[in-house]
């Protein structure tokens, strides 16, 4: 069974992911791939604020949180 | 000669600053880079036979710089800052704990091929995750010397510093590690061998960069040369028919290097725990308790700002009266001279310096926050909050700060790394109501609110006060992210280090540094504006002989007030508060109250005392003096009708909190941006937006039949 594609702002707390794809990337997305989250890379969400937005995640050893409208333009794979 | 130059340098988070001030001690001092708002921070480091200048060079993620601190750091880097000293070496502080992003921004810096130490900062945390670091084979692979130290323990320092002079004695150049795309690399070459041809010595990774990117400043820089707009689009071209066209893939093979090298130098040892950062942070960014921790934290820090900096405030205020005192007599000769030190010089820088308590302990708790990192956690919950607006999670430091002191919150927006967010939230802060405002709220509520509406529209009325500059301010950020400032806005990434200890020595060197900027800014401004402002009401002087007509004709122990009174409405302030009257009648301000407001533009907290004067009753008054409060109420218009009406109070108040009246906050916002355009925008626009208001609610109040 082929592992469900979705993007990373429909993850829940918990969950375990890998980067699939970067979709349309504007020149601000740059510098998330600065911070490690290339494709192929496994990380799992720690954490949604208490609004929902934004989100923590780790990955690469350490702890990033960003705001659910740009990790929408990341397409991973649950794992 | 000049000492070698040895630059830190290394991702935020890394203990960059803690190890400079292990290194440096308190041989430090700060400034700014040229010509921008980045902070600088330099001290001299003593070796063992030899001394080295150190600079503590801003934290960055990436070469490929995405704001102002970014650029100079880069810059720094490749050692192409104007007016900076090239560094003879760098020193490199890697978080091995965050093993794989630092060592991206390594293979950056490998580029730029400059001698390189590296710094292994937080191997203890790895231990604590039962892991270990193989440090000769991370040297090995990295072609740099690698030393591990921990700030916080002070381990290792002794060997950093004798490797440091090692280094710059027998500098190692890092071998150029990370594997990119060889035809990327290629293509990389020929056009920067083109480049070079047509006179411009470009970077490899600029090159790199603008290949990739499509970098608007630089597209438009080659759009003069046909031929090599050409190159550069047919160079394109074919990377994207080779599938590698995407900025992603510089990162992908810098990060896959990483990736390996962590693979090949981190080893498991023990047995895997739950992480300390993992059970504080259940609590404190929980759904619900994470609120309440939140509140209970930023209620500790305001209450204490409060609370603690009061004693010492007043014993800061009877130091000044206490050095007054002992000035004026010296002076009693020369009498002009007498007023201008002690009624200009003294009061004025006197009435600076009592911030400096407020500030000192604002940045305690800011160190403390920073350090711990709760700062970062708070980041987190407050986001969505300020995020709406255009601010971001960041922005509740100095914004809450603000309510005591904006000069403090101006100074904490620099936990905003995103310029532009740090920006609005610099020009907003002076609205939030600080605490200077409350004597004025105080003296017209007790005077025409409360004994006529009672305690209860008392307390609504003060609320409403500390409420109105926080709600205008969010239309006001909406605007200037939307017209005025320029530049793209960051996307909100926040990096959320593991909790740990903070260390005495970096809380004591940021309170420090804060109340060093502070006294410098307060030491050359302030001053001068003192000077003026008392120039104002002192000249022109009254006659010798109006004074003795005044003390003949009123009782003794009135005579002082009205000869102050006289001098004041003779004064240039005076005439030009009459003169300008005309203007505050829409607002139902006389000329008196005009007079109050504008001897209030230097610091606001004059007003009581010089609504005092105006009103007769000499300087001597306080914000709870009977006296006053029956003054206001008997003054009236020279038609006889009452002066004040509680609207007018209401007026009044709006002006106030609306008005920015300090140059303490306005010498500070120039301070903080490094050019005169921001405190002058502020000054402006607060000042139209408290005229406004003033005019508007005596407007109302007309409309209405309450005037």
């Amino acid at each position: 069974m082929a592992a469900p594609i979705t993007a990373m702002s429909h993850l829940k707390r918990g969950m375990h992911a890998r980067i699939v794809a970067m979709r349309e990337c504007p020149c601000e997305l740059q510098r998330f791939a600065e911070m490690g989250l290339t494709e192929g890379v496994e990380f799992h969400v720690v954490k949604v604020a208490p609004f929902g937005d934004p989100v923590e995640i780790e990955v690469r050893g350490y702890r990033l949180c960003l705001r659910r409208k740009e990790a929408s333009c990341f397409e991973v794979e649950v794992l | 000669m000049s000492r070698p130059l040895v630059a830190i340098v290394g991702n935020p988070n890394a203990g960059k600053t803690s190890l400079f001030n292990s290194l440096t001690g308190s041989h430090q001092k700060v400034g700014n880079y040229p010509g921008v708002t980045v902070e600088k921070a330099e001290g001299v480091c003593r070796l063992e036979s030899m001394t080295v200048d150190m600079v503590d060079v801003p934290g960055l993620y990436s070469m490929n710089p995405v704001s102002e601190d970014e650029r100079v750091a880069a810059r720094v880097v490749h050692g192409n800052l104007e007016g900076e000293q090239e560094p003879d070496l760098l020193v490199c502080v890697i978080d091995a704990s965050a093993l794989e992003r630092n060592l991206f921004l390594f293979t950056q810096m490998a580029e730029v091929q400059r001698p390189t130490l590296v710094a292994l900062t937080m191997v203890d945390r790895l231990e604590s995750k039962g892991l270990s670091v193989d440090v000769p084979k991370l040297s090995n692979l990295l072609g740099t010397e690698v030393v591990v130290v921990e700030g916080h323990k002070s381990r290792g320092l002794e060997d950093l510093k004798q490797a440091i002079q090692r280094n710059l004695e027998e500098p190692k150049i890092p071998s150029e590690v990370a594997p990119l795309p060889t035809a990327l690399e290629a293509k990389v070459s020929s056009l920067r061998e083109s480049l070079q041809r047509s006179g411009m010595d470009v970077l490899r990774s600029e090159v790199r960069h603008t290949l990739l990117l499509t970098e608007p400043e630089f597209v438009a820089t080659i759009a003069a040369y046909p031929s090599l707009n050409d190159e550069f689009r047919a160079a394109r071209k074919e990377l994207e028919s080779l599938g590698i066209a995407r900025p992603a893939v510089e990162s992908k093979a810098r990060y896959d290097w990483a990736e390996m090298v962590k693979r090949a130098t981190i080893r498991e040892e023990g047995p895997r725990t739950k992480s300390l950062t993992d059970r504080i942070d259940g609590v404190l960014t929980n759904r619900v308790f994470g609120f309440g921790v939140f509140v209970g934290v930023m209620y500790v820090v305001f209450l204490s700002i409060y609370t603690f900096s009061k004693p010492l405030m007043e014993w800061i205020d009877n130091g000044f009266g206490a050095i007054s005192g002992w000035v004026e007599p010296k002076l009693a000769g020369v009498p002009m001279l007498q007023s201008m030190v002690v009624d200009g010089l003294i009061k004025g820088v006197g009435s600076v310096m009592v911030f400096l308590p407020q500030i000192l302990i604002l940045f305690f708790f800011i160190a403390v926050l920073e350090g711990t990192g709760y700062l970062a956690r708070a980041a987190f919950l407050m986001d969505r909050l300020l995020g709406w607006c255009g601010l971001n999670g960041r922005a509740f430091i100095p914004l809450l700060s603000s309510f005591a002191c904006a000069i403090p919150g101006i100074m904490a927006a620099r936990v905003m790394p995103d310029q532009k967010s740090r920006l609005a939230t610099i020009l907003v802060a002076p609205l939030m109501s600080c605490s200077a405002r409350l004597p004025v709220y105080l003296v017209i509520i007790s005077t025409f609110i409360e004994p006529q509406f009672g305690a209860l529209w008392a307390g609504v009325a003060l609320f409403a006060m500390h409420l109105i500059g926080l709600v205008l301010a969010i239309p006001i950020i909406w605007f200037l992210n939307r017209k005025i400032l320029k530049g793209r806005r960051l996307p909100f990434l926040l990096e959320l280090p593991p909790y740990q200890w903070p260390r005495l020595k970096d809380i004591w060197m940021t309170m420090w540094f804060r109340g060093k900027v502070f006294v410098q800014t307060a030491g050359t401004i302030i001053v001068v504006m003192s000077i003026f402002i008392w120039a104002a009401t002192y000249f022109p002087r009254l006659s010798p002989a109006a004074e003795a007509k005044i003390r003949a004709t009123v009782p003794a122990e009135q005579a002082d007030a009205r000869v102050q009174y006289a001098q004041l409405e003779q004064s240039a302030l005076g005439r030009f508060g009459k003169a300008i009257e005309p203007v505050f009648v829409p607002a139902g301000f006389d000329w008196r109250i005009t007079t109050s407001i504008l001897a209030a533009f230097p610091a606001r907290e004059v007003v009581v005392p010089s609504m005092g004067i105006v009103f007769s009753l000499g300087k001597d008054v306080e914000g709870e003096d009977s006296k006053l409060h029956s003054a206001l109420r008997k003054a009236t218009w020279p038609d006889g009708r009452p002066l004040f009406t509680p609207w007018v109070g209401v007026g009044l108040m709006v002006f106030f909190a609306l008005c920015c009246q300090c140059t303490s906050t306005l010498a500070t916002i120039k301070r903080e941006t490094n050019t005169w355009k921001w405190p002058t925008f502020v000054f402006v626009y607060m000042t139209i937006l408290a005229y406004v208001f003033a005019v508007g609610i005596h407007q109302l109040a007309r409309w209405l039949g309450k005037a």
